[in-house]
């Protein structure tokens, strides 16, 4: 029964975005097999015992006048069989479960492409995900990308309570604590867009801790690298990078890094008024208390979400929001009431300051 | 038991109480079982509406009913709730009522501990409800994690509600477990042996043992919890050093593991006692259910880390809890088979009971079979924290402990009022209940397996999780119509004046040899037991398939103990130093509440010390009748 609403739902409907049936990665791999071994298992168990069960009631309905049954109270032979029975068919799940136990503890020491893993260290925040990768020096939030067929090594902490980093198309969940270290990892082995969630309870919007996995081609996920370093250097002296392709949806990460020569040019181009005043707002409204707007070595302990390339991300408000002008808008001036509680208070903002701010924004590319 | 000769002057002062002071200062175990199971009920319907409040939020994507806060209240609640408030004294209600009847007792070993346990019982539960008054019910979750459940990231009085409302009903179940634990050791008629006792005896024996080695370690981890939340100690924060929040969730899971079995061990009882009575054959493989118990309360206690799969804890231990918590599917297993086996070659005499009872069999296996997929750690590394675990301890709780407890219900409601529900509506009740649970459950297993974490307050749309949560609110209103069929079943029981018979259904134990209701004294002569099923067994010597009726009898000469004010005193004194701590400071709002924790304890103590020198013969409140 269990199995066939498993393949009922695999089957038909969907998509299943956030699936764990579907595994695209080969830590989320040897859990679904292990997994799947004790589905077909439990599954014939099910038949043969409910079966029993069903074949007794209805071969045994009795009626009021009916003369006593035979009196038995048990039988030695039979109970030790039934002892042992299931004893076996535990052991036949028992091997794998601890082969698999070991075989997703350590991580690789090598991907599959022959480089070292990926390290990548993960931190819950009440309520996003913030990115780290310390050996390229990049940090942003909410959307992981990670190269296809390299393994990531996931080092993982909290800031405050603790959360749970689930992918679950590459790979199970792991606690993140404030005072420890857990780890992680998988490799990922296909291409695309994934949703994770956060799957700690931990406080009013846990249910809004999302987050996206961005699984790219190596050269993709190597020019998105170059783009989030050049783009962070350029902005070290706070000039908006993109000033005019503020409306321009979407230029392929990479395509648009600027060269570091190329900062002069920056600031003799006519800024747009609307974006001055959103960058002088990001200040006077204390955005910048809270936000980093580089990608680049930003300072730790930051409060809340690194903004570098925040234009390009896909989602707002901890990956619940697509990212989109109207999103944004509601976002800058009802935040209590789009996710109560979060830690961003703006204060009264108009239509015209918002409009200032996004324009700003979208200038993070 | 000593016995005295009844004046009846005193038993005309007796019955000059007034009803409510007659139940406020009852020790008899009969009426405390039916306060437990009533207060129990109240709490199980709020438990449930808080239920269908979170259904319905859930019924559609991005859905806005509630806000997040009053969601996080919700979840918190209904799971404590049900916990504390619904399955524990609901089957405490079966304790309280029949343990000393199925052993042959007057009463239990402690009566006036016995009316503070329930004092203490319904007064935590009120003072946790209460809290929805003040819009600050707890929000962290029915295991209140730390550091979410510290005074840093939980500023308001909601987990302080929480904390101390586990610890009041704590000191009920502590109390009651001692209880039990010494009646069913010394006050079992002669003639009955351990081994010849009713399997619900013996399944609450087994539940005792778990108490009373359980809680203890839960009140030392909500004093610590107390300690830092209201004195600023640091046992489960990071800050300072020392403190861990791993600790607590070692702390909680080791009193939390042992807590299913008590929440499901009572159920494995009333299942046991009902399926021989309508196959009209004897429990199949006795010791082997008795053993199985008690192999798995031992191995209950080594199964905790289970719950913590996703924290990391490395390969040696995540083996280890595995492969403990698969070891009790064995004894599970064998209990399972033993009860088709006795239903195996029986004659099936098909009422409600039975109905409800085989229902409990089929839903726990169901249960069963998904505790065994997370045992496998990788495989929990997906499940854990998702709707799967929801489906599975549903069907376990659900499915297993209501079901089994609805079971015991119909069955022994003639005995408790003197009433039989309608068949009927007890059929129809069983048949919402078992198609609005699945409808409810099972595709709980589908959302969790297709990503939908728990304690979510809402979920996006294009996750293809909209159908799945619209079936399970539908069969979350199913349910909820199959338990007003229940109420009204029972309205119409208590308005009709028809008699239940004292053994409407043929039993064997002997509950069903005196009359139904029961008189004050329960025994009028003590009974002597020579084997199990001892009521069959005096059945077959007489050569008939049911006794005659038996008489109502003067209970002149049968000493019983007396009533006392001072169990619902000493409740009153733990609640009110409970109040005293949760409004902290020696002076708020103008009021000393300091001074209200000092009056708790003065109160406490002063009760316990008359309540130790009350005479026992005192001549106003003697024996009844």
């Amino acid at each position: 029964m269990c199995a066939f609403a498993v393949l009922l739902v695999a089957g038909c409907g969907g998509p299943y975005p956030q699936s764990t049936l579907e595994p695209r990665g080969d830590f989320s791999q040897m859990v679904d097999s292990v997994f799947m071994k004790t589905v077909y298992l439990a599954t014939i168990v099910f038949i043969l015992v409910e079966g029993a069960l069903l074949w007794a009631v209805f071969k045994f309905r009795g009626k009021p006048d009916d003369p006593q049954p035979h009196q038995i109270h048990g039988s030695t032979v039979v109970e030790i069989v039934w002892t042992i029975i299931p004893a076996v068919v535990l052991a036949i799940v028992a091997v794998p479960t601890v082969q698999t136990i070991f075989a997703t503890a350590k991580v690789p020491m090598t991907s599959a492409d022959g480089q070292p893993p990926l390290k990548v260290e993960v931190i819950g925040h009440q309520w996003y995900w913030e990115f780290r990768y310390p050996e390229l020096g990049i940090t942003t939030a909410n959307e992981l990308h990670v190269p296809v067929d390299r393994t990531v090594d996931l080092r993982m902490k909290s800031f405050d309570v603790i959360h749970s980093f689930w992918v679950p198309q590459f790979a199970g969940k792991r606690d993140v604590f404030p005072n420890r270290e857990t780890r992680l990892w998988f490799t990922a082995k296909v291409t695309g867009e994934f949703p994770g969630a956060c799957a700690e309870f931990c406080g009013t919007e846990h249910a809004r801790m999302d987050f996206y996995l961005m699984v790219q081609k190596s050269a993709d996920f190597q020019a998105w690298v170059d783009h989030r370093r050049a783009d962070s250097t350029m902005r070290f002296d706070g000039a908006p990078m993109h000033p005019v392709a503020a409306a321009a949806p979407a230029v392929a990460p990479g395509k648009a890094a600027v060269p570091v020569s190329a900062k002069d040019t920056v600031v003799t181009v006519a800024v747009d008024p609307l974006v001055a005043k959103g960058k002088q707002l990001f200040t006077a409204k204390g955005c910048i208390g809270c936000h980093s707007l580089s990608s680049m070595n930003p300072l730790k302990g930051q409060i809340g979400p690194n903004l570098g390339g925040i234009a390009t991300r896909k989602m707002i408000a901890g990956g619940w929001l697509p990212n989109t002008d109207a999103n944004l808008k509601d976002w800058l001036e009802h935040t209590q009431k789009v996710k109560p509680d979060v830690k961003m208070v703006i204060g009264p903002i108009s239509d015209s300051e918002a409009a200032a701010l996004i324009a700003y924004l979208r200038t993070m590319r | 038991m000593a016995t005295t000769i009844l004046e009846p002057a005193h038993a005309a002062a007796y019955a000059k109480r007034s009803v409510l002071v007659e139940w406020l200062t009852t020790v008899d175990h009969k009426k405390v079982g039916i306060l437990y199971g009533a207060s129990a009920f109240v709490f199980f319907l709020i438990g449930g509406l808080e239920a269908e409040i979170i259904r319905l939020q859930l019924m559609k994507p991005d859905n806005h009913l509630v806000s997040p806060e009053f969601y996080n209240q919700l979840f918190t609640m209904h799971g404590t709730s049900m916990i504390f408030l619904a399955v524990m004294p609901i089957s405490a209600m079966f304790f309280n009522f029949f343990v000393p009847l199925l052993i042959g007792a007057r009463d239990v070993a402690f009566p006036r501990l016995n009316a503070m346990s329930l004092w203490v019982f319904i007064l935590g539960g009120l003072f946790i409800n209460f809290s929805f008054l003040l819009g600050a019910a707890p929000n962290g979750g029915w295991f209140g994690y730390a550091p979410l459940s510290s005074r840093q990231f939980s500023t308001g009085v909601n987990m302080d509600f929480w904390m101390l409302g586990l610890q009041i009903l704590g000191i009920a179940s502590l109390a009651a477990g001692v209880n039990f634990f010494t009646t069913i050791l010394n006050m079992r008629a002669p003639g009955m042996t351990l081994m010849r006792m009713p399997m619900f005896a013996w399944s609450v024996l087994v539940t005792q043992v778990l108490v009373l080695l359980s809680f203890p370690v839960i009140t030392v981890a909500l004093i610590l919890l107390t300690a830092d939340r209201t004195f600023g100690s640091s046992f489960f924060s990071y800050t300072t050093a020392g403190g861990d929040p791993m600790l607590w969730q070692h702390l909680f899971w080791v009193f939390g593991h042992p807590e299913v079995y008590i929440l499901i061990l009572p159920a494995f009882g009333i299942v046991s006692e009902i399926l021989p009575v309508f196959s009209r054959k004897p429990l199949f493989g006795y010791s082997a259910m008795v053993f199985s118990m008690a192999f798995i309360a031992f191995l209950g206690f080594g199964v905790w880390s289970h719950h913590m799969f996703a924290t990391g804890m490395g390969p040696l231990a995540d083996s280890f809890f595995s492969l403990a918590t698969m070891l009790i599917a064995i004894p599970t297993g064998v209990k399972i088979f033993n009860w088709i086996g006795t239903i195996w070659g029986g004659s099936l005499q098909f009422k409600t009971p039975l109905y409800f009872a085989l229902g409990f069999i089929a839903m726990f296996i169901i249960g069963g079979l998904s505790g065994v997929m997370h045992a496998v750690q990788p495989a929990d590394l997906q499940q854990t924290d998702t709707y799967f675990v929801v489906a599975h301890f549903h069907y376990v709780l659900f499915g297993g402990s209501i079901f089994s407890l609805t079971a015991g219900a119909y069955y022994w409601w003639p005995k408790m009022f003197g009433k039989m529900l309608d068949e009927g509506l007890g059929k129809l009740h069983f048949w919402l209940m078992l198609i609005g649970f699945n409808l409810t459950f099972f595709p709980m297993h589908l959302s969790g397996l297709l990503g939908m974490p728990r304690r979510i307050y809402t979920y996006p749309a294009g996750l293809g999780l909209d159908g799945l949560n619209m079936a399970s609110t539908i069969g979350a209103l199913i349910l909820a119509a199959g338990f007003l069929v229940f109420i009204y079943n029972v309205i119409r029981a208590w308005r009709s004046d028809a008699q239940a018979p004292a053994d409407p259904w043929g039993g064997a134990t002997l509950e069903w040899s005196i009359p139904s209701p029961p008189q004050e004294w329960n025994f009028a002569v003590e009974p002597v037991v020579a084997e199990k099923d001892v009521l069959w067994a005096m059945k077959r010597a007489a050569g008939v398939r049911t006794l005659p009726e038996p008489a109502r009898v003067s209970g002149k000469g049968i000493h019983l103990p007396s009533p006392s004010w001072w169990p619902l005193l000493t409740a009153s004194g733990i609640l009110a130093f409970m109040v005293g701590i949760l409004v902290k400071g020696p002076v708020t709002h103008g009021f000393p509440f300091g001074l209200v924790s000092v009056a708790g304890v003065l109160l406490t103590a002063l009760s316990i010390f008359k309540w130790s020198y009350e005479p026992v013969d005192h001549p106003t409140t003697h024996t009844p009748h």
